[in-house]
């Protein structure tokens, strides 16, 4: 740029900025998911690093208004790589009062805070619980650099022109918020409108008004004297490759086709509709071409029952759910636990016990699905720990289910369910095959015959010539197969079925810590499941305060890796933060007999980095850091007994 | 694929005892079952027999064919995995009255709307025998038995009325001591394209001996049973004087004699399998009343559901090619990284 040429107006100077965390937040028929959802494509096809956190309710359509009905979408990008949606956001994006009085004590001290303030009527003040207007006088503007504007009126007077009804021309006004947001963080419309002109094809109407929508919410931000908010986040410089931005249930419902492709067995998903888990549904249900077969079944027993006579039959059985449609399939589980056939049973994890908080997070089913059954009845467990990780995860439980004919829980949960991180699309080629052998030899078969190292049982299917057979809930007899109520053969039966569980764990890699030091020292942190994000922050942040700690994030959680219960014990202390009331803690204590210390948050809602950084500091002996960044600061994260 | 050796029913019995009670009815069925589809020639190692819980559930094991004893009132779920999964396989379900309508009675609902190519053999013994006498959904009101010493209070449902209610195509009953008549319905069952539904009479002999007597005895069978033939007037009787008939202006039947009051064989109904509301008024009503009706209530042509599935995936492979892994992958929007 030479000297001479002409320079924006000093408040039009885009700031770079490392990283963002914006909250966009309203009613639930506002359509926050969709634009948050879209703010995270258009961020990803930047080139940012980016975690987001979607938070919605349970009721569809809650009355307008209220405080329960509010919808939430937070979406960290950044240029370097991110762990996590972030703790607090910067921007929250308040279209009416109760987003704001549910969100705001989350907002950063010093945070932008855009205001829809058409919304901010007398009846909506009411819904959300204020006496009077927060908007009017200095109160928020004390603690948060505030936007007022219309977005109601100003998006109205955008689409008048396209002649909606009122009704109509209101609902592109979160359109609206995203043009604003796009201006400031120096986002292109593009894909948006690309993406609204592909929905809406066939509403040529409603797709002009939400264009027109985005474009004037962009314009405002051009014009307007908001200058002072222009920012840019640039690229992350992430590994080179093709790259896309995954949920985890879509990377699990891939997954489940990768898993069919490479052991060239026909994928047969049983389902029954329950949050959070049923994308995985709808997903494999328009994947039909790629010979995955999937059945909606009368409840979720049924589901798992058409699972497991697919994979009888020689197909491969998936079901998916949450815990309680798990806790229904608990008989069928230890029904494929005894006949031994290959079987995927996918847990997305959400707030427990029995309906509990549907639509929120937590990781409390991990106790549930190592022993949740009747009579011995082990089986292996696997956890993904990000929402891109469930592609491979769906495909490593795959592959351990049909080597050891066994039925295997892979538990994702909520959180990396619906939230979604960039992925380096893998090259199909370089995925290993899963090798399926059929019995077909009639000499000296029976149905329980064993492979010698792995203890899996022989796999004939139904249509095979001369082996027709009988299988079966009562127990069998080691050397025929047969029927038997033999005191010593069952005896036997159940150690072998526990010892080809274990045996698992002869066939995966050791464990290796996620950053430290594996010759050991002051402090271990152990996590499983979607807690990696916020545990590697926290465990960065308090390496770089001199802190000696390490972590390890096990994968397999039944059987764990041989090396485990070593590593541990090289450590002086060892930590276990869960989305739970202290589950994994207790496992570590009975099987290794170490004095491992459980740090526990149930609150529906991910850990937050400065939690799990503070409980760090304080098991060293060092002081916490107070947070004094929001209102609400590191509330109710507690230490739990483990034993 | 045709065999060239003729089955006999030798070898369709497994090697396994048979372990039920002796005198149980659920031996006539076996026998009459293995002797069925030994003349059918079916092929053994295509064809499955999958069960739920209770005496009735332990057929597959007796039987030289694939064998699956599930879990208590689940068996049509396997069933339909099976199919979805191989829906060449010939999978035959066996069930009684508390395993397929009591405990399974979900199950049993939505495999018979679904319209899954099952042959279901349920067990109807008005008990529970496996658990040792408590009644059952299908057990009369009042009957005393351990679980209602005092008699039961609730009132029991007809299986058919049910499988027809539940929208099932093809709807079936005989009874374990009709063996003609039984190898009969077995064979229509086998024959039927699409979800078969039969119940089978059968005598338990522990808990609930002589249930049925009352019209299947020797003595009183002709007078208190009309066996259905489609197509053919419904007379019943030892002379064969008794008919069913509409009575004029409603929807009821009721017993009319040949020859009495003027009424002719052209009074009667025709039974016709394909007319729902009629089958739904056979499948209700029972002795002493009206006599029992047996033989196929209900049979009408639908498409099979596992070839609706796969029709499905055929006709968007055809149009849209085989799915690519790779390519499903790289679809939607992406970017590259240096």
């Amino acid at each position: 740029m030479s000297a001479s040429a002409p320079q924006p107006p000093k408040s039009m100077q885009r700031v770079e900025l490392d990283s963002a965390v914006i909250r966009f937040a309203g009613d639930s028929g506002d359509g926050m998911q969709l634009t948050g959802m879209q703010f995270t494509n258009t961020a990803a096809l930047v080139g940012n690093d980016l975690a987001t956190f979607p938070d919605y309710p349970a009721e569809i359509r809650a009355p307008a208004g209220t405080t329960f009905g509010v919808s939430g979408f937070q979406i960290h990008f950044s240029s370097h790589e991110i762990f996590t949606p972030g703790d607090s956001p910067d921007v929250l994006v308040a279209m009416n009062p109760a987003a704001l009085v549910t969100n705001l004590p989350d907002l950063k001290r010093g945070g932008l805070l855009v205001l829809n303030t058409g919304a901010f009527t007398e009846g909506n003040l009411t819904k959300a619980g204020y006496k009077t207007n927060p908007i009017e006088g200095t109160s928020l503007d004390e603690k948060y650099k505030v936007i007022r504007i219309d977005v109601t009126k100003r998006n109205k007077e955008a689409v008048a022109a396209v002649g909606l009804s009122s009704k109509e021309a209101d609902r592109s006004k979160n359109l609206w918020t995203l043009g604003l947001m796009y201006w400031m963080y120096s986002r292109p419309l593009e894909p948006t409108i690309k993406w609204i002109q592909d929905k809406f094809g066939k509403m040529p109407k409603i797709a002009e008004a939400n264009i027109l929508a985005l474009k004037a919410g962009h314009a405002y931000g051009e014009t307007a004297e908001i200058g002072a908010f222009h920012y840019n986040v640039p690229a992350a410089k992430l590994p080179p490759g093709k790259y896309r931005n995954i949920t985890g249930n879509t990377a699990t419902a891939w997954g489940i086709v990768a898993a069919g492709q490479l052991s060239g067995l026909p994928v047969m998903l049983g389902s029954y509709p329950i949050t959070p888990a049923s994308d995985i549904l709808h997903e494999l249900s328009a994947l039909k071409r790629f010979g995955v077969k999937t059945f909606q079944a009368e409840d979720e027993i049924a589901a798992i029952g058409s699972a497991i006579g697919a994979s009888y039959a020689g197909g491969f059985g998936v079901t998916t759910s949450s815990g309680p449609g798990v806790a229904l399939k608990t008989e069928m589980i230890g029904l494929a636990i005894v006949v031994e056939l290959p079987l995927l049973i996918i847990n997305v994890q959400r707030g427990g016990p029995s309906t509990g908080l549907p639509t929120k997070t937590e990781q409390s089913d991990l106790l549930q699905s190592i022993y949740g059954r009747n009579g011995d009845s082990p089986l292996p467990v696997l956890a993904a720990a990000s929402a891109a990780e469930c592609f491979t995860m769906t495909i490593e439980a795959a592959r351990i289910a049909i080597k050891f004919m066994t039925p295997v829980i892979l538990l994702t949960d909520g959180y990396m369910a619906n939230g979604s991180e960039p992925w380096k699309i893998p090259n199909v080629a370089d995925l290993p095959k899963i090798p399926v052998t059929f019995r077909t030899e009639k000499e000296g078969f029976h149905p329980f015959l064993r492979d010698e190292k792995t203890l899996a049982r022989t796999w004939a299917v139904p249509g095979t010539p001369d082996l027709m057979h009988r299988i079966g809930g009562i127990e069998k007899d080691y050397d025929s197969g047969n029927i038997s109520y033999a005191p010593l053969n069952h005896e036997k039966m159940t150690r072998v079925r526990a010892q080809k569980v274990a045996n698992v764990a002869l066939d995966v890699p050791p464990a290796k810590l996620e950053i430290g030091n594996e010759a050991g020292g002051e402090l271990i942190v152990v996590g499983w499941g979607s807690t990696l994000g916020a545990i590697t922050s926290a465990v960065n942040e308090c390496r770089e305060e001199g802190i000696d700690v390490s972590y390890l994030h096990p994968r397999y959680m039944n059987p764990f890796q041989s090396n485990v219960g070593d590593l541990l014990k090289r450590f002086k202390k060892v930590l276990v933060p869960e989305m739970n009331n202290g589950q994994l803690v207790k496992i570590l204590r009975s099987t290794y007999l170490v004095d491992a210390i459980g740090f526990s948050k149930v609150q529906g809602k991910p850990f937050k980095i400065s939690e799990v950084a503070n409980k760090i500091r304080e098991t060293v002996g060092r002081k916490a850091k107070l947070d004094t960044d929001t209102d609400t600061g590191a509330a109710g994260a507690r230490e739990v007994g483990g034993g | 694929m045709t065999q060239l050796t003729q089955l006999t029913k030798k070898d369709l019995a497994s090697d396994q005892d048979v372990r039920w009670c002796p005198g149980c009815g659920d031996y006539a069925i076996l026998t009459s079952v293995q002797k069925t589809l030994a003349e059918l020639n079916i092929e053994r190692h295509k064809t499955v027999f999958v069960s739920g819980i209770g005496c009735s559930s332990r057929f597959p094991y007796y039987m030289n064919t694939y064998g699956f004893h599930t879990i208590h009132g689940r068996a049509p779920t396997f069933a339909t995995g099976i199919k979805l999964a191989n829906p060449e396989l010939d999978v035959w379900l066996v069930t009684g009255d508390g395993d397929g309508l009591s405990i399974g009675g979900n199950h049993m609902l939505h495999v018979l709307r679904r319209n899954v190519t099952v042959r279901i053999l349920l067990f109807n013994n008005r008990i529970y025998g496996l658990t040792k006498g408590q009644y059952s959904p299908t057990s009369e009101r009042g009957k005393k038995a351990k679980s209602t010493p005092d008699g039961s209070v609730d009132f029991p449902f007809s299986p058919c009325s049910v499988a027809l209610g539940a929208n099932a195509p093809f709807v079936a009953r005989t009874s374990a001591n009709d063996a003609r008549h039984l190898g009969e319905m077995i064979k229509r069952a086998a024959a039927y394209k699409g979800v078969s539904f039969m119940e089978i009479f059968q005598n338990c002999n522990v808990f609930n001996d002589g249930a049925f007597d009352y019209f299947t005895d020797r003595d009183v069978a002709a007078d208190s049973q009309i066996m259905l033939e489609n197509g053919k007037p419904m007379i019943f009787g030892k002379q064969k004087t008794k008919g069913l008939r509409l009575i004029p202006g409603k929807l009821e039947l009721e017993v009319v004699e040949l020859g009495k009051n003027g009424i002719t064989e052209k009074d009667l109904l025709v039974h016709d399998e394909h007319n729902a509301a009629q089958a739904f008024l056979l499948s209700h009503i029972e002795p002493p009343t009206y006599p029992m009706p047996m033989g196929v209530l209900y049979s009408i042509d639908r498409e099979q559901y596992e070839l609706g599935v796969t029709n499905q995936a055929t006709a968007i492979i055809d149009k849209k090619g085989k799915g690519e892994l790779q390519a499903l992958l790289n679809s939607g929007d992406t970017w590259t990284v240096g």
